[in-house]
C-alpha cells in the first residue's frame, strides 16, 4: 500500500498548526507552575507554625529595588523581542543586554539578602520551619532566575556574533515566554513571602 | 514501498559490527527506536519487579516462614512497588506512546527528538540510581541496603534519624531524575500531538490512542510535578537539615501524605488512560466495527482527568480528616466511576453486533474489560468511608490496586504487545504461544488476586513479613502464591515468544490485522522517516477510506 494514496481528495481548508516551541514551553510552564504551587502551599501552611524564632517580621526586609528590576526586565525583554521581529538588531541587542543586567541585579540582591541573613543574623534553612520554607521557595525561584540568566547570556553572545537573525524570532520569542514566567512567579513569591508571610 | 524494501533495509544493519549497532541505538533520536528502548527497559524491570514479588510471596506461602528476613522483606515491597510504577508501567506506556503517536498522526518524528532521547536516558538513569542502592546505599543493616520505607515513603520513616545511610536518598533521587524524564516526555507528547498532525487530521478525526495520550501527557504535567516538588523537599530535609516533614520541629507528616497522593492518585489515571487507549484501538479492529461513541469516549477521558485531580485524599481516610473532607473525597471518588463506566459501555457497544476475532490481543482486551470492571467495583467499595476505615492497610486494598494495575494496565499492555508486535518487528508472533501465555496468565492472575481479597477481609494487614497460623489466612496465602508461579511461567512464555518471533516469525506485511489507522499504511518495521510522503486524511479511519473507496467514512463523519 502506498502512503501517497492515503488522500482520496484534497483538504479544502489551509492546514496550519501552532508552533511546537510555544506549545512545548507552555507545557513546561504548566509543569513548573505546579512545582511552585506545591512549594507555595507548603509555605502558606507553615506560616506561624515554627516552634522557635526568628519570625519573618523580625528579619525580613522587603526587596523593593530588586523587585522593580526584575519586573521591569519583563518590559525590556518584550520590547527586545518586538525589535527583533522588526529586524532592528541594534535595539534588540541593547534591550536584551539591559534585561540580562536587570536579572543579574535581582540575583545579586537576593545573594546579599541571603548573606545578610546567614552571616549577620545566623538564620539558615535548618533554623526553623520558616527558614526551611523561606530558603526553599525563594531559592527555587532564584534557581529559575539563574537558568534564565544562562539562557539570556547565550542568546546575547549569539547576538553579538551576529548569529541571531530574523528567522530566529520564534525561538527567541519562546524563550521570552520563560522569562515572563519567572517574573510572574516572583509576583506570587513576593506576595506570599514578604506580604502575607510577614 | 512493499514488504520487499523491508528485507533490503534489514540487510546492511545485520552486516554492521556489533559496536556500530550499539552505538546507533545509544545515540538514536528516532522515536521508534526510543519507543523500543523504553519498552525493553520496562520489560527488564518487569522481570526484576516480578522476582521481588515472587520473593515476597514465597515468604508468605506458609505462616512463620524464614525464607527472607523482615528487613529484606521491607526492602522487597518498597522496591517492588517503586519499580513497577516508575520503571515498568511508566516506561512501557511512554514506549508505546513514543512509537505509535507519530505514526498514527502521520508525522515523521516527535516534536523534540533530542528531548525525547534525553528523557529516555533520564528514566534509565533513575532506575539505575534506585537499584544502585543495593550496593551503594549503606544503611542500618550493613553494607548495601535498598530503600525500605514503602513505595509511598511516609514521613517520618524517611527522616534522617529513622533512615540512616543513603537508601532513602537513592529512592528519592531515582524518582526525581526519572520524574524529570517523565515531564520531558509529556511535553514532547503534547507538542507532537498539537503541532505535528498530518493535513486533515483535526482533533475530531484523530485516532483515540493519540487523543488519550494527549490527556495522559497533560495529566503527567500536572501530577508528576507535585511529586518532584515533594522529593525536592525531602532532599532538603535529608541533606540540608530542613524541617518540612520533621514533626519534632513543627513540620507535618500529613503534608507529605497530601503531596504524595496529589501525585499518587492521578498517577493511576496516568497509567490507565494509555491502557484505555490500547483497548480503544484493539477492540474495534477485532470487532470489525468503528469505535462506538468516539466523542463520548474523548469527553469521558477528559472528565476522568479532571476528576482524578480531586480524589487523592481517599488514600487518607484513616488519617483523621474532618467529616466534610471525608465526604468530599468519597463523593469525588464515586463520581469518577461515572465516566469510567461510560467507557466500559462504549467498548461493549463496539463489541455488540461485531464480528469478533479472538486473536491474542483481543483475548487480553476482553479480559481487561471484565477485570477492570471488577477492580472499579472494589474501588467504589473502598470509597465508602466506613468500609475504608475497616479495610484500609489490609490485603483487600492490595488486591484492589493489583486488580487495576495487573488486571487492567498489564493485560492491556500485553494486548498492545501482541497487536503492535508485527508492526515493530516486521514479523508475526506465534498465536499458539500467545494464547498459552494468555490462559496461563489469566489463571495465575485470578488465583493470585481474586483470593487475595479474602485474607484482607479477614484482617490480614499489608506489608507484614509473616503471620500467625490459625487465623484463617493460611490457605488463601497458599493459593495466592501458587498463582504467582502461573504468572511467572506465562511471562517466560511471553518473552520466549517475542524473542523467537523476532528472528523466526513469519513476515507480517504492512497490515496483518486489516486495520484502519495510519501506522498500518507503512512497511513493518517502518522506515526511519515513517512516511515517504506526509499523508492527508479525511476521516478517523483513513485506511478504510482507501480500502473502500466506494463507501468511505468521511461521507458519514
Amino acid at each position: 500500500m502506498n502512503s501517497a494514496a492515503i488522500s482520496p481528495g484534497t483538504i479544502e481548508t489551509p492546514w496550519s498548526l501552532p508552533y511546537k516551541g510555544q506549545v512545548g514551553m507552555f507545557c513546561l510552564i504548566v509543569a513548573e507552575s505546579t512545582i511552585f504551587v506545591i512549594f507555595v502551599v507548603a509555605y502558606l501552611f507553615y506560616i506561624g507554625k515554627s516552634l522557635s524564632g526568628p519570625t519573618p517580621r523580625e528579619i525580613l526586609e522587603i526587596p523593593i529595588f530588586a523587585t522593580v528590576c526584575l519586573l521591569s526586565s519583563s518590559i525590556t525583554i518584550h520590547t527586545a523581542v518586538r525589535a527583533l521581529g522588526k529586524a532592528n538588531f541594534g535595539t534588540f541587542r541593547l534591550l536584551w543586554f539591559v534585561t540580562l543586567v536587570l536579572g543579574a541585579i535581582f540575583l545579586i540582591a537576593t545573594g546579599f539578602e541571603w548573606r545578610h541573613l546567614i552571616v549577620d543574623r545566623n538564620f539558615t534553612i535548618a533554623t526553623n520551619l520558616f527558614g526551611t520554607t523561606y530558603y526553599s521557595l525563594v531559592g527555587l525561584h532564584a534557581s529559575h532566575v539563574t537558568v534564565g540568566l544562562v539562557g539570556l547570556l547565550t542568546v546575547l553572545l549569539l547576538a553579538l556574533f551576529g548569529k541571531v537573525r530574523l528567522e530566529h524570532y520564534p525561538q527567541v520569542d519562546t524563550f521570552a515566554l520563560y522569562w515572563h514566567f519567572v517574573d510572574a512567579v516572583w509576583v506570587v513569591v513576593f506576595t506570599v513571602v514578604y506580604i502575607i508571610g510577614r | 514501498m512493499s514488504s520487499e524494501s523491508i528485507a533490503l533495509a534489514g540487510v546492511p544493519e545485520r552486516s554492521q559490527p556489533l559496536s556500530a549497532v550499539l552505538y546507533s541505538w545509544v545515540t538514536t533520536v528516532d522515536h521508534k527506536r526510543l519507543g523500543i528502548l523504553y519498552i525493553l527497559l520496562a520489560v527488564f524491570f518487569l522481570v526484576i519487579g516480578g522476582i521481588e514479588a515472587t520473593i515476597m510471596r514465597i515468604q508468605l506461602i506458609v505462616p512463620h516462614n524464614h525464607f527472607v528476613s523482615p528487613e529484606f522483606f521491607n526492602q522487597m515491597f518498597t522496591m517492588h512497588g517503586t519499580t513497577m510504577i516508575f520503571f515498568v508501567a511508566m516506561p512501557l506506556l511512554f514506549g508505546f506512546g513514543n512509537y505509535l503517536i507519530p505514526l498514527m498522526i502521520g508525522a515523521r518524528d516527535m516534536a523534540f527528538p533530542r528531548l525525547n532521547a534525553f528523557s529516555f536516558w533520564l528514566a534509565a538513569f533513575g532506575g539505575l540510581l534506585l537499584y544502585f542502592s543495593f550496593v551503594g546505599g549503606y544503611g542500618l543493616y550493613g553494607a548495601g541496603s535498598a530503600p525500605d520505607v514503602g513505595w509511598f515513603a511516609y514521613a517520618p520513616l524517611t527522616a534522617k534519624v529513622f533512615s540512616l545511610g543513603h537508601s532513602t536518598d537513592f529512592w528519592t533521587l531515582g524518582l526525581l531524575v526519572s520524574g524529570f524524564g517523565s515531564i520531558g516526555t509529556a511535553i514532547n507528547f503534547v507538542a507532537t500531538i498539537i503541532c505535528l498532525r498530518c493535513p486533515g487530521m483535526t482533533l475530531g478525526k484523530m485516532p483515540l490512542l493519540p487523543w488519550l495520550n494527549l490527556v495522559m501527557a497533560w495529566l503527567v504535567l500536572l501530577t508528576i510535578s507535585p511529586l518532584t516538588a515533594a522529593q525536592f523537599m525531602l532532599c532538603l530535609d535529608r541533606f540540608l537539615g530542613g524541617h518540612f516533614f520533621d514533626t519534632q520541629a513543627g513540620g507535618s507528616a500529613v503534608l507529605w501524605m497530601h503531596f504524595f497522593w496529589i501525585f499518587g492518585h492521578p498517577e493511576v489515571y496516568v497509567l490507565i488512560i494509555p491502557a484505555f487507549a490500547f483497548i480503544s484501538e484493539i477492540v474495534p479492529v477485532f470487532s470489525r466495527k468503528p469505535i462506538f461513541g468516539y466523542p463520548v469516549m474523548v469527553g469521558a477521558t477528559v472528565a476522568i482527568a479532571f476528576v482524578s485531580m480531586t480524589v487523592w485524599a481517599h488514600h487518607m481516610f484513616a488519617v483523621g480528616m474532618s467529616a466534610y473532607g471525608n465526604t468530599f473525597f468519597a463523593m469525588t471518588t464515586m463520581i469518577i466511576s461515572v465516566p469510567t463506566g461510560i467507557k466500559i459501555f462504549n467498548w461493549l457497544g463496539t463489541l455488540w453486533g461485531g464480528k469478533l476475532i479472538f486473536k491474542t490481543p483481543m483475548l487480553f482486551a476482553i479480559a481487561f474489560l471484565f477485570q477492570f470492571l471488577c477492580a472499579g467495583l472494589t474501588g467504589i467499595m473502598l470509597s465508602a468511608v466506613p468500609f475504608n476505615w475497616q479495610l484500609t492497610g489490609s490485603y483487600f486494598v492490595v488486591a484492589h490496586f493489583h486488580y487495576v494495575i495487573v488486571g487492567g494496565i498489564l493485560f492491556a499492555a500485553f494486548g498492545a504487545f501482541y497487536y503492535w508486535f508485527p508492526k515493530m518487528s516486521g514479523r508475526l508472533y506465534s498465536e499458539a504461544l500467545g494464547k498459552l501465555h494468555f490462559w496461563l496468565f489469566f489463571i495465575g492472575f485470578h488465583l493470585t488476586f481474586d483470593f487475595m481479597h479474602i485474607p484482607g477481609v479477614l484482617g490480614m494487614p499489608r506489608r507484614i513479613y509473616t503471620y500467625e497460623p490459625g487465623r484463617g489466612w493460611d490457605v488463601w496465602n497458599l493459593i495466592v502464591t501458587i498463582g504467582v508461579f502461573f504468572q511467572g511461567i506465562a511471562v517466560v512464555i511471553f518473552v520466549a515468544n517475542l524473542l523467537y518471533s523476532v528472528f523466526e516469525g513469519k513476515l507480517a506485511g504492512n497490515d496483518p490485522w486489516d486495520a484502519w489507522t495510519l501506522e498500518w499504511s507503512v512497511p513493518s518495521p517502518p522506515p526511519e522517516h515513517n512516511f515517504a510522503r506526509i499523508p492527508e486524511v479525511r476521516s478517523r479511519r483513513p485506511l478504510w477510506d482507501i480500502k473502500h473507496p466506494e463507501d468511505p467514512d468521511w461521507k458519514y463523519e
